[in-house]
């Protein structure tokens, strides 16, 4: 009797993010130098202090300390009542001290979580996931290496160090291995970014360095417990690039295991030319970075008083804001999302909301032509000169019927680079739509009486023509008549 | 104590080529430190805390107000290899960033 196949295995990945994200202080970590990102000046922002000459003493900056509260309360983490910093050694020219001042067993927050939303069409509700959070820890970045005057390290014969990043302040965030696909991940860590962004502590400019994330991923056939060997993958600088690295490595991995291949530990980068990742270097068993206490730095103990004071002062978050859009105002969860994206966008869009704005037509401006224009010019929501509380005169204007939404659309563009009110705006290019039965009655009569021919063939059964006779009272009226009552005084009028 | 093979790996992380018989040699100092050190286990500790500092202080922090060193050119002039605004620094052999 022939064997029956053997089932397909199916696999899953497990996936953690560490995800390093620059703080916006003015001043380094530990050191009073600017923190501009400066490549066409190495070196202007050094100091004893970052460089590690003997007998400096660095001092936190207590910015970063804040920062770094208020994100441990944003991502839901059990702030640690005594933190402390460590050294954490290794060998490498981009690091002055050979050691980076780093937190190793009490760093600031753990225990915390993010929710995601993963959305895979417009008009599905999508699918929530919690995603834990192992840690955060404050450290200090590392300097930047030229190779031999370029950025390749084969075939240099020597390198250039620039400080200027040596000492900016860092928050890494580690997650648990709680994601399963590249869409999570890189779901995770746009939430990671709007959040940090919405808190004003950092650019998160993935493309400039500010937002960094690796990524630890192995793969384990459905339903067994131990983990698969972990690879980490390294150089991806887009959200896309991180689920598509992702998705990759997820392939690679299985098709290895299928044809009995090993799977190694180790650090593979992310080639954005070729679309693969490829092996940088084997870990050699697990790191020995020797943490031991920083002696020159006191330990932090967070009084009461003060977390209660920087929870006080934490904006409504997105997840926050998602839920309550949905509920308040009745918006879709993809309408939500856009609005939420960007804390301007959200903040916009509550004012014109209290301005008296209905929330839906508001929207459907805010995500349709204004979303367009922004886009088209390059243009953030705080440039334009249309105000939030005249957007909301824009939609009462249309709501009460004094201009129709095809007026409105035409004097928008006005309305964006010059501002004012919209009210005012109207009124001057007398654009206030013509609502009243007998000027519109009179209008149409005109109109009817000057297409004879076309009345004749409509009163013959061509009954499309009516869309004719819409469009002749638009164009007498220069689009001020009222769309809806001029198809109902043209039915009566045509019929005869 | 400690053996030749956890020198070897020291050295290896502290970057330093060593010989044979620095190997035998740091071997034995390196115990006899470490024996030097072991008369501390002599006092029963139980109950103390470790210590990781000499003063009982905690949260020192400072302004985040831009005062920037002065003299930066000296910073790299004082370096071994300056070269123009860097450090230079000799051939990397292998990448090794976290």
């Amino acid at each position: 009797m022939p064997k029956a196949a053997p089932a397909k295995t199916e696999y899953e990945a497990v996936i953690g993010l560490e995800t390093h994200c620059q703080l916006n202080t003015e001043t380094k970590i530990f050191s009073r130098e600017s923190t501009k990102f400066d490549a066409d000046n190495p070196n202007s922002n050094i100091s004893p202090i970052c460089l590690g000459y003997p007998g400096v003493l660095p001092v936190l900056n207590e910015k970063v300390l804040e920062y770094a509260v208020k994100a441990c309360l944003a991502i839901n983490c059990q702030v640690a009542p005594y933190s402390k910093f460590d050294r954490k050694q290794y060998f490498y020219p981009d690091l002055p001290k050979n050691y980076q001042i780093s937190q190793f067993d009490l760093p600031i927050g753990e225990h915390g979580w993010l929710e995601i939303e993963i959305a895979d069409k417009q008009n599905v509700e999508p699918v929530k996931k919690k995603i834990g959070i192992t840690r955060l820890h404050m450290e200090e970045d590392a300097g930047k290496l030229n190779h031999g005057g370029s950025d390749r390290l084969d075939g240099s014969t020597y390198s250039l160090v620039d400080f200027n990043r040596a000492g900016v302040p860092l928050l890494e965030i580690v997650s648990e291995p709680d994601i399963r696909t590249g869409k999570e991940a890189a779901e995770y860590a746009q939430e990671l970014r709007r959040i940090m962004l919405y808190l004003g502590i950092s650019d998160g400019k993935m493309q400039e360095g500010s937002l960094r994330c690796d990524v630890n991923i192995s793969v384990r056939p459905v339903g067994q417990k131990e983990f698969g060997t972990k690879v980490e993958i390294k150089n991806m600088n887009s959200f896309s690039a991180i689920q598509k690295a992702i998705d990759y490595e997820i392939e690679r991995q299985i098709e290895a295991i299928e044809n009995g291949e090993p799977i190694y530990q180790e650090t593979r980068l992310w080639q954005e030319g070729s679309q693969r990742t490829k092996s940088m270097r084997m870990k050699e068993g697990s790191s020995d970075y020797r943490y031991f206490p920083e002696p020159d730095l006191p330990p932090i103990e967070v009084a009461k008083e003060q977390l209660e004071g920087w929870k006080a002062e934490l904006p409504e978050l997105p997840v926050a804001k998602r839920k309550r859009y949905q509920e308040e105002f009745g918006l879709s969860a993809y309408d939500t999302r856009i609005l939420t994206d960007d804390r301007s966008l959200a903040e916009y869009f509550e004012v014109a909301i209290s301005a008296g704005g209905d929330a839906k037509q508001v929207t459907n401006w805010l995500i349709g032509d204004i979303a367009a224009y922004l886009k088209n010019n390059n243009q953030t929501i705080s440039d334009i000169a249309l105000k939030p509380e005249i957007l909301a005169e824009l939609v009462g204007l249309i709501d009460k019927g004094t201009i129709s939404g095809k007026i409105a659309k035409e004097i928008l563009p006005d309305l964006l680079t010059k501002g004012g009110s919209a009210k005012a705006l109207v009124e001057k290019k007398g654009l206030i739509q013509i609502s009243d039965t007998v000027e519109l009655e009179k209008i149409i009569d005109e109109v009817i009486a000057a297409h004879p021919d076309e009345l004749a063939k409509f009163r013959a059964g061509k009954t499309k023509l009516r869309g004719f006779f819409v469009g002749q009272v638009m164009k007498k009226t220069g689009g001020r008549a009222d769309p809806k009552l001029t198809n109902q005084l043209l039915g009566k009028k045509l019929q005869g | 104590m400690i053996d030749r093979e956890q020198v070897r790996k020291v050295a290896h992380l502290a970057r330093l080529d060593i010989t044979a018989e620095e190997e035998e040699q740091f071997t034995t100092q390196l115990n006899s430190i470490l024996d030097y050190f072991e008369q501390l286990s002599e006092l029963d500790t139980d109950n103390v805390q470790p210590t990781t500092r000499a003063i009982e202080t905690s949260n020192i922090t400072r302004p985040d107000r831009l005062e920037p060193f002065p003299n930066k050119k000296d910073l790299i002039q004082s370096a071994p290899e300056p070269d123009g605004e860097y450090f230079r620094v000799p051939k990397i052999m292998a990448s090794d960033e976290s």
